[in-house]
């Protein structure tokens, strides 16, 4: 069955296979220049004259460029022109909406003024650049975190734009993001239905472990589904998801860990739930209620039947597993070719489909 | 100096067939109880400074995870603290014999010659209370981890007592321990033919989340698998078991759910980036399946007992789980019942105590 959603098209000569909406697309910045359309005086004197300073040694370096074959006619990096996205990547993949994750620099910024400045020209050239040359767009608000009362007030001032769907948190955040210091955002985002989600990697100083730095980008690499348990956990017993009725959604996370971080918070639960009495249902109730996890990069189990496992263990659970490809970066995950296993129809519908249709009201 | 009495020599060895504890914690009770191993200058600073040891924040003192209910307690001592409670509690109840691990929180210790003294003098207290004492035990031997160079010292020092099978490490160092500062340490562990045992908890005084300090101990409770899956992940990157074939790290008080998907995600990097670290030649979960065993609490188990089969399973080997008990602490789930009972005959007699007596040599 094809399914055809409001927006998407067929390619002339090609097949049409069934639209897909994809939850981690990145809309990328040449260089912090091209923000400087979007500063005011105050501001772009600033960057011209003391630059971007997050925390020295706070970050390991990427080591694998992106796609080059994304990589648009003026030369500039993959992923920084809107139309040359929609040609190559929007139009034949069949892609119905594009959720927009733009990694940008200013929630890792010691100047907490400096960096919310940084978010609003991010939003502004998001709007400009992004979602006004094409509908099928969807963005997200980048807030400079670290400085709730400055990303509070951007939220505000963001969220009569329909198109803009979730906050943006990075992979770690200075506390783990269950902490009060950060409730106000997650209020805002409750008054105005908004989603908040993390993107793996981006500190404002914290290693990738629970123990300090290691050595090789591939450490680096496996890291992040480590992170993004300690936010769901944190979400969690910090009781945030009684107090803001708001989904949690892990971007670039995979999304394997899952159930047994159920099952240990669970059993930890039984064990010391005199700790945490402000909980009124069991941590995996929770999880089922207001965490949401995107595909990539999609775990691949050395024998297909493992993935069959996989999603028996998640039960109902999978109905909150949204695919997402990670394009333009050198990790992507080929909606033709990123699941390890054949899975039925309707399975595949809900995960490149209807779970993202549902939790963005994407209809 | 003979490293043990002859009579002790004798028996040891002599750990008859059945379940062998993998994980019984030996608690060193005060520092007072190490004053006869301690110079005179380490007992006056104890007694007359605000020194008074080690800190103990791994398990929170009251919590019910720290003490399980019918403990045998000793008049004025903490559980777990003589080996008169540990006959009473574990091999008086059927168990052939096992392993101490005695947690001690020298990795606190800013002051380095205060690590390493009470470092020797835990280890001697080991020897002469415990390990000289009961011929159905092994030792850990306490280590200065923040030092490697001194903990390799005091490997070479007390390592070839035959009681000590393991070195006790904190699953929370300040750097993963593939990292090469720890070179020296593992060196020594590998030379002695010692196991690796990667235990819950740490003092290094870096949060346990890449994200900063969590609000409660239940979080930080669940937060140490992803402790135990970073220190894996560096290990086998970092090249450690290239560097030493033979060396094994024991996985105390990790649980074990959480591995398989662990290692399709580990697995799936290695194949994309395994250019950047080229002495890596075989899959991670290889070098997990070959060099990594894992005690069986907490079971953090599904609650569909098919998929506790499952998840076994997908470990894809017999050899990894032991039965550990982590006496004195508490866990809901009973192994017996929660996980061997799913298990076809031959698999559960190796989880009970053939697994730990071939990586213990016992």
């Amino acid at each position: 069955m094809v399914v055809t959603a409001p927006g998407s098209r067929a390619v002339a000569g090609r097949p049409v296979r069934p639209a897909l909406i994809d939850c981690d697309h990145h809309n990328e910045l040449d260089s912090d220049a091209d923000l400087y359309p979007y500063l005011s005086a105050r501001w772009l004197a600033h960057a011209k004259s003391h630059g971007l300073r997050g925390a020295a040694g706070g970050m390991y370096p990427r080591f694998m460029p992106h796609r080059e074959d994304a990589r648009p006619p003026s030369g500039r990096k993959s992923g920084t022109d809107a139309r040359h996205t929609v040609r190559h990547f929007i139009e034949p993949q069949n892609v119905a909406y594009a959720v927009l994750i733009p990694l940008n620099p200013s929630a890792s910024q010691l100047n907490l003024d400096f960096g919310s400045a940084l978010a609003t020209a991010v939003n502004d050239w998001q709007v400009a650049e992004w979602l006004d040359v094409d509908s099928r767009f969807r963005a997200s608000i980048t807030v400079a975190f670290e400085d709730p009362v400055g990303a509070v007030a951007e939220i505000e001032h963001r969220a009569r734009d329909k198109r803009f769907v979730q906050v943006q948190f990075s992979g770690r955040p200075q506390e783990p993001m269950g902490r009060r210091k950060y409730w106000p955002i997650y209020e805002a985002c409750a008054r105005h239905g908004l989603h908040v989600f993390s993107h793996a990697f981006g500190s404002y100083g914290q290693p990738i472990t629970g123990t300090g730095w290691p050595s090789y980008y591939v450490e680096e690499h496996v890291g992040p589904a480590q992170a993004v348990q300690a936010q769901v956990t944190s979400l969690v017993f910090e009781g945030v998801f009684d107090r803001f009725p708001i989904k949690f959604v892990s971007v670039e996370n995979g999304f394997a860990w899952l159930p047994s971080l159920c099952w240990r918070m669970d059993s930890a639960y039984r064990l010391l739930k005199s700790e945490v009495p402000h909980l009124k249902h069991e941590p995996s109730e929770y999880v089922r209620g207001h965490v949401y996890a995107s595909t990539q990069p999609m775990e691949e189990p050395n024998r297909p039947r493992y993935f069959h496992k996989m999603i028996e263990q998640f039960g109902d659970l999978f109905d909150h597993i949204m695919f997402a490809s990670d394009y333009p970066h050198w990790d992507y995950d080929d909606p033709d070719q990123a699941l390890p296993v054949n899975l039925p129809h309707a399975i595949q519908q809900k995960i490149y489909f209807d779970n993202a249709a549902r939790l963005y009201n994407l209809a | 100096m003979s490293l043990e009495s002859p009579a002790i020599a004798a028996a040891r060895g002599k750990i008859g067939p059945g379940t062998i504890d993998a994980e019984i914690h030996n608690v060193v009770p005060s520092s007072e109880a190490l004053f006869p191993y301690l110079t005179r200058h380490w007992r006056e600073t104890i007694t007359q400074t605000l020194f008074k040891g080690v800190a103990d924040a791994s398990f929170p003192r009251g919590a019910p995870t720290t003490t399980r209910p019918g403990v045998t307690r000793a008049e004025g001592q903490p559980a777990a603290s003589t080996l008169d409670q540990i006959k009473a509690d574990i091999l008086d109840r059927g168990v052939a014999g096992g392993i101490l691990t005695c947690f001690y929180a020298v990795d606190s210790l800013r002051n380095p010659d205060a690590a390493i003294a009470l470092s020797r003098a835990a280890n001697d207290w080991q020897i002469a209370e415990w390990l000289e004492k009961e011929p159905r035990l092994r030792g850990s031997l306490v280590v200065p981890s923040q030092l490697p160079r001194e903990a390799a010292r005091e490997i070479e020092r007390v390592g070839d007592h035959p009681g000590f099978v393991q070195v006790l490490l904190p699953v929370r160092s300040h750097l993963p321990y593939g990292n090469r500062i720890h070179h020296e340490m593992f060196e020594a562990i590998a030379r002695k033919h010692l196991v690796v045992g990667l235990h819950f908890g740490g003092h290094p005084g870096n949060p346990p989340t890449p994200s900063g300090w969590p609000s409660y101990f239940v979080e930080e409770y669940v937060d140490m698998a992803g402790v135990f899956a970073s220190q894996m992940t560096s290990m086998i990157t970092e090249g450690l078991f290239d560097e030493f074939p033979a060396l094994h790290v024991a996985m105390l008080e990790s649980g074990f759910t959480w591995i398989p998907a662990h290692l399709w995600r580990f697995d799936k990097e290695w194949r994309n980036l395994r250019r950047l670290v080229p002495w890596v030649r075989r899959p991670p979960s290889a070098y997990v399946r070959e060099h990594f065993r894992v005690t069986v609490q907490p079971l953090d188990a599904p609650r569909d007992p098919q998929q506790m089969v499952d998840l076994v399973d997908q470990l894809e080997s017999e050899e990894m789980l032991m039965y550990g008990s982590d006496y004195p602490h508490l866990h809901l789930r009973d192994p017996e019942a929660d996980l061997l009972a799913y298990l076809t005959p031959g698999h559960a007699a190796r989880v009970r105590g053939d697994n730990a007596r071939t990586l213990y040599r016992l």
